[in-house]
């Protein structure tokens, strides 16, 4: 809302800085957005009469003109044409500052002294006419001299840019804001009494009034005006509405405008003559009815749309005759809108349920200024200050105007006034403040609570009906409470550091969670946020073909689904960076992958807006990583899951390649597997590599992609995730010794399983066994390979013997080759 | 045999000049065998001494004995003199100048790699208020529309509901399942769930992922981030909450950066402010990125709405409680000058090593 600060001044002596006031402003929660100064920097811009206009020798852009302004001739160089000998100009001379901050030199082109600059109407900040220059031939009393913010009758004024909260109707006008600002500096305020005269015949002859729906239209009030002639709006009325940004129409519509902005009631002027039939009727739209409104489109009314609450009832303005002439509170039509021929107007200000204008406004996607005003609730007892208002104003403009005796007036329930005993205690004490009772009345006071004391600690406050936010007992209390902090000042309350003796912390799962990302880092991953919001094909090309969760309303197409895998995004990243050269990384997700609910639907726990039943989708945190730096593969993706699986102590982490023909999405059929704890423990993720064409069809590259992924509320849960012990265990103070052991052992028995045998067979004088060579080829059978471990033998208390070791030697190999058919090679 | 047979100064000739000459210390090895060994001729010199009366006997064993001492300590002094040489050699041959050192080749082998900034900002936000008694709550992303609007006092089709422009999920009925607009629902979880345990006192910050239908521009992302805290206990004021505040803001961004809170409206608090924090770029001084005020917005704050209580059966008159909440995309963006957002999602590696 822009508020001009002459405009505000009508009702008290706010007659303080404007940086004061912006501060005053801001504390008061009516936020600044910005400052206007008008006529700021115009102090030094005069009228200036062109005498003549010459050509420049070899200058065809520009001219030489001589100009008096006012007893004194200047030589100005100019590049403009619209204008000639005797015309009216602004002349900035030397040394004037423009409104844009340019200051004016004297300059010299092709030759020719300048002394001044003629201006454009956009330089003077006055219009966006860059055109040409301003022309002020024909302003009224402009004369050589003048200066021209007084030839174009400018007053200086202070233009406050403002942004009203939702829950301040009150404060969404001039009054409103003029109330705030006088009670913060202790300043009296007045609003408007409008005097009105009237005349017979009454209101009631001319025109009718009904309401058939007043739970939409609690109150609907009607006057009548005869004898109107429309025109041009007064200067000063005029000048303000445009100050206000809004653009002077005629005096009818500008004077429901004024009012409006004034006192925040919007009404609506109708030309009685051109409604269907005298009067006006409030009903609720037909299921299906159409209204053609103001900007041309047809609208189809009463039926619900989408969501929660939505009712589909809309509220129709109608004439008498029931024939719709407007949707209630937000929209006008056409057909009887004041013109230039209007000399009877009907003037409409009434009061809608804010939530009916809210919920139609919001279907039909029609906010207007009305519309906004209503759905924030308005005062149903301020209209009748603003219809008089409104007449007082079009009486000023138009003397032979007539307004008939009379307000056709219907009333539903409107409530009556709110009352709400605060207890000075409860105050304070969501304040931490320590104000006395008789200052709580005194800062609720000047905007219109009107407070009397009870008892020895408390008020009995009543809620102006300027005030829909403030909620009947006792959650009025707290809105109570925030107009007193408001108006004391928010800055002026004191500040405590609370303290309690429940102990903060993370949780287990949250630190963990930042020890897996330290071990990412720490063998060079880089960490990236990829996308949520993807498109479907993308996981498709990852081989994902679960159903994915569908956004009702995307902004995008390719931003319709909720991902169901984070490899897409990682490819993208890589890719990415492949584009800038940057092909050589290692990235790591830490994120939210979602699926639709499993099974059934549950209901959702819904107030007012009527019970639904939903349940929401299956959410996983996984980390996920893609190692694509040089020489990376499966085994990088391998050597960062061990060290992960180190960090966190995990007992028994394995790879199992997965059963023939379901291999995880997107990864290499041959190179993958799934990651479990324990031999045949639950899967917690998966590792390998990405499949290559998957990898080159994001054009992430020709090179391997190591690849893991975890889900870590699995992974990070000591129930289903072994630890190791972390119980010391003592560490032998005797010499080992190694046993190295070649077995040849069928393809399809995993590596792991024989390292199991060895392990148990070795028992407890086996310190370690270690796989450090697998051969294929010549000398092993098709179908087999070699696998070399290094046995690693120690006791406690003492040094294992020869024929110790030679037994412990002899035991694993039979084992092996008992329990898997491994051949000591 | 005559004496002549033990020429002791010839062998020392030769065995001086067979040490001199040796060129390495493995050559020296070889030398000091063939001169102080079994085999040598001072050795066959030793075993010859026998056949010499006693006199010469006696003086030729002693001139053998000297030579031996001398020869040795000629070695030791020889190996020292060739070991130190070759040390020199090796070492020159092994230099390098560590600023030829290819970062690349070193890089993939040890590189440290990064976490997001995103992350590094919230952990750093977390840590400041665990240290602050508080601790870290989290919830789902996708919520229903209980959580994300109706228990925080915004009902169906409520004007407010304009201040958050939903993501609806193709889910149950229509408009029901949300993606969150806040992290505020997970203080409505956290209530219920105090309720249900019937243990009050909640000290929580909340932080994660939220989703707005916003333009992605060099300010705004449709997917962003948030920390939200809240506070709910017996005897909880406006001033507490102003205190927590300025305790966060200076303990987080510096001991320049001060707070201050103005009236706003939030359907979810009463009274409800707006967090301000000194500007991070001028420090109050007034400059282009605040607009001259000195002050930037960070985020909301207020008093626990009694209808929120109502909603989770928390009773108004024996607790009250606070909350606040911020951008962490945002607070990264002030405290590191970022000047356009969606270099946090692009992914990029020049972005991503900077932090």
């Amino acid at each position: 809302m822009r508020a001009p600060l002459s405009w505000l001044q009508d009702f008290g002596p706010i007659e303080r800085d404007v940086d004061e006031l912006v501060v005053a402003l801001d504390d008061l929660g009516l936020i600044v957005e910005g400052v206007e100064r008008i006529g700021e920097g115009l102090e030094q811009i005069v009228v200036a009469e062109v005498l003549e206009v010459s050509s420049i020798e070899g200058a065809d852009r520009i001219r030489k003109v001589v100009v008096d302004a006012g007893g004194k001739q200047f030589q100005i160089v100019c590049g403009a044409f619209n204008f000639g000998v005797g015309d009216l100009l602004p002349l900035a001379g030397v040394g004037t500052v423009l409104p844009g901050g340019m200051e004016i030199g004297r300059r010299r082109m092709r030759g020719v002294a300048s002394e001044g600059m003629l201006c454009s109407g956009r330089e003077l900040g006055l219009s966006d006419d860059a055109e040409g220059l301003l022309v002020l031939t024909g302003t009224d009393g402009a004369a050589p001299g003048m200066p021209v913010a007084e030839a174009l009758g400018i007053e200086p004024d202070v233009v406050f840019d403002i942004t009203v909260e939702g829950n301040r109707p009150d404060a969404w006008s001039m009054a409103g804001v003029a109330r705030d600002l006088a009670a913060r500096f202790r300043l009296p305020f007045v609003l408007p009494s409008p005097s009105v005269e009237t005349s017979d015949p009454p209101a009631f002859e001319a025109a009718s009034a009904a309401v058939e729906a007043p739970e939409m239209c609690p109150r609907l009030t009607v006057r009548v005006l005869r004898s109107v002639t429309v025109g041009p709006s007064p200067r000063w009325l005029a000048r303000r509405l445009v100050l206000a940004g809004m653009r002077p129409i005629n005096n009818v519509v500008d004077a429901s405008n004024y009012v409006m902005l004034e006192l925040g009631q919007p009404t609506h002027p109708y030309d009685l003559d051109r409604l269907g039939a005298p009067g006006l009727l409030v009903r609720r739209a037909r299921p299906g009815e159409v209204v053609q409104t103001l900007d041309g489109v047809d609208r189809v009314l009463g039926v619900p749309g989408r969501g929660l609450g939505e009712t589909g009832e809309d509220c129709l303005i109608c004439d008498a005759g029931g024939e719709p002439v407007g949707i209630g509170g937000i929209f006008g039509g056409a057909s009887s809108e004041i013109s230039e021929s209007t000399t009877r107007v009907l003037l409409e200000a009434a009061y809608f349920e804010p939530m009916v204008i809210a919920r139609t406004s919001k279907r039909l996607g029609l906010r207007t200024e009305a519309s906004a005003r209503f759905e924030r609730g308005t005062d149903p007892f301020g209209i009748d200050r603003a219809t008089e208002r409104f007449c007082e104003l079009v009486g000023a403009s138009d003397p032979r105007m007539v307004v008939a005796r009379g307000t056709l007036d219907v009333r539903g329930e409107l409530g009556g006034p709110r009352e709400i005993t605060l207890a000075t205690p409860r105050v304070n004490g969501l304040l931490g403040t320590a104000l006395s009772t008789a200052e709580v009345a005194e800062l609720l006071g000047p905007i219109g609570f009107d407070c009397t004391p009870v008892g020895d600690d408390a008020l009995l406050v009543v809620v102006p009906s300027n005030r829909p936010d403030v909620r009947p007992e006792p959650h009025g209390v707290a809105d109570l409470a925030e107009e007193v902090a408001r108006i004391y000042g928010y800055s002026r309350i004191e500040r405590r550091q609370p303290t309690w003796t429940e102990p903060g912390g993370l949780t287990r799962y949250q630190r963990e969670r930042r020890r897996v990302r330290d071990v990412l880092v720490g063998v060079g991953a880089l960490e990236v946020w990829t996308p949520s919001l993807v498109d479907a094909d993308d996981d498709a090309r990852v081989g994902v073909t679960t159903p994915p969760v569908r956004i009702t309303n995307p902004m995008a197409s390719d931003q319709a689904t909720l991902r169901r895998t984070q490899m897409a995004g990682l490819l993208g990243a890589l890719a990415w960076n492949r584009d800038r050269r940057q092909g050589s990384v290692r990235l790591f997700e830490v994120g939210t992958v979602f699926a639709p609910p499993e099974t059934g639907r549950s209901a959702v726990r819904a107030g007012s807006g009527g019970s639904a039943v939903a349940s929401l989708p299956i959410e996983r945190e996984l980390v996920s990583a893609v190692f694509a730096g040089d020489g990376d593969d499966v085994t990088s993706a391998l050597a960062a899951l061990w060290a992960l699986a180190d960090e966190l102590r995990v007992a028994d982490l394995r790879l199992r390649p997965p059963a023939e023909g379901t291999t995880p999405p997107g990864l290499h059929p041959t190179r993958s597997a799934e990651v479990r704890s324990g031999p045949e423990g639950p899967v917690v993720g998966t590792a390998g590599e990405v499949d290559p064409a998957v990898v080159a069809g994001f054009g992430a590259g020709a090179g391997r992609v190591g690849w893991f992924e975890l889900d870590l509320p699995r992974f990070l849960d000591p129930a289903l995730v072994e630890r190791r012990s972390d119980v010391a265990a003592p560490v032998s103070r005797y010499p080992s010794s190694d046993v190295d052991l070649a077995f040849v052992l069928d393809d399809d028995v995993p590596a792991d399983v024989l390292t199991d045998v060895l392990r148990r067979a070795g028992g407890d004088a086996l310190e370690s066994v270690t796989l450090f060579d697998v051969y294929r080829g010549p000398g092993v059978e098709p179908g087999r390979r070699s696998l070399a471990f290094r046995l690693r033998f120690c006791a406690l208390d003492r040094t294992l013997t020869d024929a110790e070791i030679g037994a412990l030697r002899a035991r694993c190999v039979a084992s092996a080759n008992e329990g898997l058919g491994a051949v000591l090679r | 045999m005559s004496e002549h047979v033990l020429d002791v100064a010839a062998l020392k000739a030769e065995s001086v000049g067979s040490i001199e000459r040796a060129g390495s210390t493995a050559e020296l090895d070889a030398v000091e065998t063939a001169v102080l060994g079994r085999r040598s001729s001072l050795s066959a010199a030793h075993r010859r001494l026998g056949a010499l009366d006693p006199d010469a006997r006696r003086r030729v064993g002693q001139q053998l004995h000297d030579l031996r001492g001398e020869l040795e300590s000629l070695v030791a002094r020889r190996r020292r003199e060739l070991g130190a040489a070759e040390r020199a050699a090796a070492l020159d041959a092994d230099r390098l100048d560590l600023t030829e050192v290819v970062r690349d080749t070193v890089r993939s082998r040890l590189e440290r790699g990064h976490r997001h900034l995103v992350t590094s900002t919230r952990d750093a936000l977390e840590d400041v208020f665990v240290a602050m008694g508080f601790t870290v709550a989290e919830g789902p992303e996708a919520e229903t529309d209980w959580y994300n609007f109706e228990a925080l006092n915004i009902p169906p089709a409520h004007p407010a509901r304009g201040m958050y422009d939903s993501f609806y999920l193709e889910l149950g009925e229509p408009e029901t399942i949300v993606l969150r607009t806040h992290t505020s629902p997970v203080q409505i979880r956290l209530m219920e769930a105090a309720v249900a345990r019937d243990f009050i006192p909640i000290h929580s910050v909340m932080p994660g992922r939220c989703y707005r239908r916003d333009t992605a521009d060099a300010s705004h992302l449709p997917v962003f981030h948030q920390i939200e805290g809240l506070v709910v206990d017996r005897g909880i004021t406006f001033a507490d909450l102003a205190g927590t505040i300025e305790t966060f803001t200076t303990a987080y961004f510096g001991p320049k950066v001060h707070s201050r809170l103005r009236p706003a409206y939030f359907p979810f608090t009463e009274p409800s402010a707006e967090y301000d924090i000194t500007c991070t770029i001028c420090l109050g001084a007034g400059c282009r990125t605040c607009s001259g005020t000195g002050w930037l917005e960070l985020g909301g704050a207020g008093m626990v709405d009694p209808a929120v209580f109502d909603a989770v059966g928390i009773d108004p008159l024996d607790w009250s409680g606070f909350a606040f909440g911020f951008g962490i995309d945002r607070s990264a963006q002030m405290r590191h000058e970022i000047a356009d957002l969606r270099n946090l999602l692009e992914g990029d590696v020049r972005f991503l090593r900077q932090f």
